[in-house]
C-alpha cells in the first residue's frame, strides 16, 4: 500500500474522541475569528460610512459681500468660500450662486446647480432666463421652471441681510433629496 | 546542458510547473474555439493589464488632491518625459477596454455561451462589466477638470433622486455634503484600489470557470443543449477534436493581442490624451459639461425623456435590465446556441446597439442644449435682411438681443432646442407668432414680461418675412372677414407688396 493513500491514513490515525475535540476547537476557532472580525469591522464600517453617523447640519451662514455689489432689479453671479472646507480644497471651494435683488432687502439667491441634474445654469439678462448647458433646462428670472426636463424651479438659499452684507446658508450641494 | 536540465527538473519538482501548465494554458479546448470570434475576451484582459501598468506609472506623478490634481495633470502633459503619451495610452486603453468588453459580451450572448453549464461565467462577466463601467466613471473624475466636477455633480444629483436614502447616498458618494477635498480622494481610492482589486478577484473567478467548465464550443445550428447530455457531449468533443489551448488554439488571440497593443499605441499617438479641459473651478460657469463616450447615451436619454419617465429610466429600468441579464442563463438555460437559429437574440442585439449608438450620437451633438453664444456670435444671414423695412430690421436685431438664437437657428447657425426660424412664416401666422412669443408653450418659455408690445411687433414683422420666395405665408383657414391681417403691407416681402397694391 502506498503512503500517499489519504483515505487509509485518515481512517487509521484519527480515533473518534480526538476528532470531536478537534471539531470543537475548529468551531471555537471560527467563532472567535468571527467575533474578532466583527470588532475589526466596527471601526472600518464606521470610518467609511461616517457620513451616515454625522448628523450635524453642514450648512453655515456665509457672506456674499456688501449689498452695494447687488444693484436692485438685477441678477449677478456671486461666489462664496464653501464653509464645509478642507485645507486641500483648492479652487473647488469656490461655490457660485446667482443673486437676484428685487427691491430693498428683498433677494432671491439661487443655487448654481440645475434642479434637473446639477449642471451650472447661466443667466441671460436680455431674455431674463437661466439656461442649463447639459440637458436644456430653462428657468425664468424668478427661478421658476420655464421649459426642459427640470422637475422644479431653481434651488433657493436661505438668506439674511446683516451689517450691510448679504448672507446665505451654504455648504451643501443642492439635490432633490437635500434642497438647500 | 545537463546541469541546466537538472535545474529545470528540480524546479519543476518543487513548483509543479508542468502540472500547472497542463491544467491551465495547456488545457484541452475544442479546436473550433480557435476562432476569430473568440479573441475579444483575451483582448479585454490585455487592455486591463495595460490599464494597470500605465495607471501605476501615472500614479507616480498624479496627485489625488483637489488643489493639485489639475496641476499634476498639466505637468504630466507638458513636462514629464512621455507623460502625455502614457496619459493617452491610459485613455485609449480604457476606450478599447470598454469596446472589446462589449464585443466579448455580444459574442458570448450570440454564441449561447451563457447556457448550461456556464451560468456563473456569464454572471461573473456581468460583474466585470459593472466594475469596468465603475472604472470608466471614476477614471473620468481622475481627470480633474470642469467635466469631472460637473460629471460628479450629475452623479450626485442622480443619487439625490433615490427615495428616502438619496440624501445620505449623496453624502456618501461625495465624501461630504458637497464636492470638496475628500471627494477626489474617495474616487481615487475607488479607481486605483477597490474596483481594480474587485476586477482582479472576479477575473480569477471568470478564468477559473472557463477552465473548470471548458470554453464554449463553436455552436452548430441544430444542436440542442440538454442538461442531461451536454457534459458528455462536451467531453466527447474534447476527446475527438480537443487541442491544447497553448499552442494550438491561442494563435488568433496572439495576433489580435499584438493588433490591440498597436491599435492603442497608434490611437494614443494620433489623438493624444484627453484633457484636462477647463480649470476645475466651479465659479467658472461658462462651461459645457459632457461625459466620456461610454456615458453619452445615458446623458442623452436624460435630456430627451419626459420627466415622469426619468425615475423609471434612471433606476427601475437599469435594475430590471441587470436582473434580466443575471437571470438570462437560467431563463434560457438549454436549447439552441447558434445565432443562426436565434433570430430574437440577434434582433435584440441589433436593436440595443442601435439605440445606444443613436443616443450616444445625440449626446455628442446635444441638439437640446441651447447654443449659449449664438445670440452674440452668430450673425443674421444677409439674405434674410436684404430689402427689409426698418421695422423688420429692428425686429432682426431684437431677435438677436433677446437671445432667441440660442434655441432657434437661422441659416443653419444657432441652437437646435427649438425649431429653425428659416421658414417660420410658412408655419405660423403673425397672430400665432405673437401668441407664441408672449405665452410660450411647447417647451418655449413665455417672453411676455421681457418684451414690450412694440418689440413684439418688430420681431413678428421680421419673422413674417422668413419664408422661401416661392412659398406663400401661413394664414388662418378662415380669416375674419371684417379685417385684413395686421400690417398687411409689412407682412409681405417688397416684391409682393407691389402686387398686393394692384
Amino acid at each position: 500500500m502506498s503512503v500517499t493513500d489519504p483515505k487509509h491514513d485518515v481512517a487509521e490515525k484519527q480515533p473518534k474522541e480526538e476528532s470531536t475535540r478537534r471539531d470543537w476547537l475548529f468551531l471555537a476557532g471560527v467563532a472567535v475569528n468571527a467575533a474578532a472580525g466583527l470588532l475589526l469591522a466596527v471601526p472600518l464600517v464606521g470610518f467609511v460610512f461616517s457620513s451616515f453617523v454625522e448628523k450635524k447640519d453642514p450648512r453655515a451662514w456665509i457672506s456674499l459681500g456688501a449689498l452695494e455689489n447687488f444693484p436692485e432689479k438685477s441678477t449677478r453671479l456671486a461666489t462664496y468660500q464653501n464653509p464645509f472646507t478642507r485645507p486641500w480644497d483648492g479652487k473647488t471651494a469656490n461655490i457660485p450662486c446667482w443673486v437676484r435683488r428685487l427691491t430693498g432687502n428683498k433677494f432671491q439667491v439661487f443655487a448654481i446647480n440645475c434642479a434637473h441634474l446639477g449642471c451650472p445654469v447661466r443667466w441671460f439678462e436680455e431674455s431674463g432666463l437661466f439656461m442649463c448647458p447639459c440637458h436644456g433646462g430653462v428657468y425664468y428670472e424668478d427661478g421658476s421652471r420655464a421649459s426642459g426636463p427640470p422637475p422644479r424651479g431653481l434651488f433657493e438659499y436661505d438668506y439674511k441681510v446683516e451689517n450691510g452684507e448679504l448672507w446665505v446658508k451654504g455648504g451643501e450641494m443642492p439635490t432633490l433629496a437635500n434642497p438647500v | 546542458m545537463k546541469t541546466l536540465r537538472n535545474m529545470a527538473v528540480w524546479l519543476d519538482e518543487r513548483l509543479h510547473l508542468t502540472a500547472l501548465w497542463a491544467s491551465s494554458a495547456g488545457h484541452e479546448v475544442p479546436a473550433t474555439s480557435g476562432s476569430w470570434w473568440y479573441v475579444f475576451g483575451s483582448a479585454t484582459l490585455l487592455c486591463f493589464i495595460i490599464q494597470v501598468i500605465t495607471g501605476a506609472c501615472l500614479a507616480f506623478v498624479y496627485i489625488p488632491s483637489t488643489s493639485e490634481a489639475y496641476t499634476s495633470l498639466q505637468y504630466l502633459n507638458h513636462v514629464q518625459f512621455w507623460g502625455w503619451y502614457l496619459r493617452a495610452i491610459h485613455y485609449w486603453g480604457s476606450n478599447c477596454m470598454v469596446a472589446f468588453m462589449t464585443c466579448h459580451m455580444i459574442q458570448v450572448f450570440l454564441f449561447g455561451a451563457y447556457k448550461y453549464p456556464r451560468e456563473l461565467t456569464w454572471i461573473s462577466g456581468l460583474f466585470l462589466l459593472l466594475c469596468t463601467l465603475g472604472m470608466a466613471f471614476t477614471g473620468q473624475v481622475m481627470r480633474w477638470d470642469q467635466d469631472a466636477y460637473w460629471g460628479l455633480s450629475i452623479g450626485a444629483s442622480i443619487m439625490g433622486r433615490i427615495p428616502l436614502i438619496g440624501g445620505q447616498l449623496v453624502h456618501l458618494l461625495l465624501a461630504g455634503p458637497i464636492i470638496a477635498g475628500e471627494t477626489l480622494s474617495r474616487f481615487f481610492t475607488l479607481h486605483v484600489f477597490i474596483i481594480p482589486g474587485l476586477i482582479i478577484a472576479i477575473i480569477v473567478m471568470h478564468l477559473r470557470l472557463v477552465l473548470a467548465k471548458g470554453i464554449n464550443e463553436y455552436p452548430r445550428p441544430g444542436y440542442q443543449v440538454h442538461r442531461a447530455t451536454y457534459d458528455a457531449d462536451y467531453a466527447d468533443i474534447i476527446r475527438k477534436e480537443g487541442v491544447p489551448f497553448v499552442p494550438k488554439a491561442v494563435d488568433k488571440d496572439l495576433i489580435f493581442s499584438a493588433f490591440v497593443i498597436v491599435l492603442i499605441l497608434v490611437l494614443a499617438l494620433v489623438f493624444g490624451p484627453k484633457g484636462p479641459k477647463g480649470i476645475p473651478d466651479p465659479a467658472l460657469v461658462d462651461t459645457n459639461p459632457r461625459p466620456d463616450f461610454y456615458f453619452l447615451s445615458i446623458f442623452a436619454a436624460l435630456a430627451l425623456l419626459p420627466d415622469w419617465m426619468e425615475m423609471l429610466v434612471m433606476f427601475i429600468a437599469p435594475a430590471i435590465g441587470l436582473l434580466y441579464l443575471l437571470a438570462l442563463p437560467f431563463i434560457s438555460n438549454t436549447g439552441e446556441k447558434s445565432a443562426r437559429r436565434r433570430p430574437v437574440a440577434v434582433l435584440s442585439v441589433i436593436l440595443i446597439v442601435l439605440v445606444i449608438v443613436t443616443l450616444a450620437w445625440y449626446g455628442e451633438t446635444s441638439p437640446w442644449s441651447p447654443d449659449m453664444v449664438a445670440w452674440s456670435g452668430a450673425a443674421v444671414p444677409v439674405k434674410f435682411l436684404k430689402g427689409r423695412t426698418p421695422l423688420q430690421m429692428h425686429g432682426a436685431t431684437l431677435l438677436q438681443n433677446k437671445q432667441c438664437r440660442n434655441c432657434h437657428s437661422l441659416g443653419g447657425e444657432g441652437g437646435e432646442r427649438g425649431p429653425s426660424l428659416d421658414a417660420v412664416a410658412t408655419r405660423l401666422t403673425a397672430d400665432q407668432m405673437v401668441r407664441q412669443i408672449i405665452q410660450g408653450g411647447g417647451n418655449m418659455p413665455a417672453y411676455g414680461k421681457k418684451v414690450t408690445p412694440p418689440e413684439v411687433d418688430a420681431m413678428v414683422s421680421f419673422m413674417t418675412t422668413l419664408r422661401p420666395e416661392s412659398t406663400p405665408p401661413s394664414r388662418d383657414s378662415a380669416p375674419p372677414m371684417n379685417k385684413l391681417p395686421r400690417d398687411f403691407a409689412v407682412v409681405l416681402p417688397p416684391a409682393e407688396q407691389a402686387d398686393a397694391k394692384k
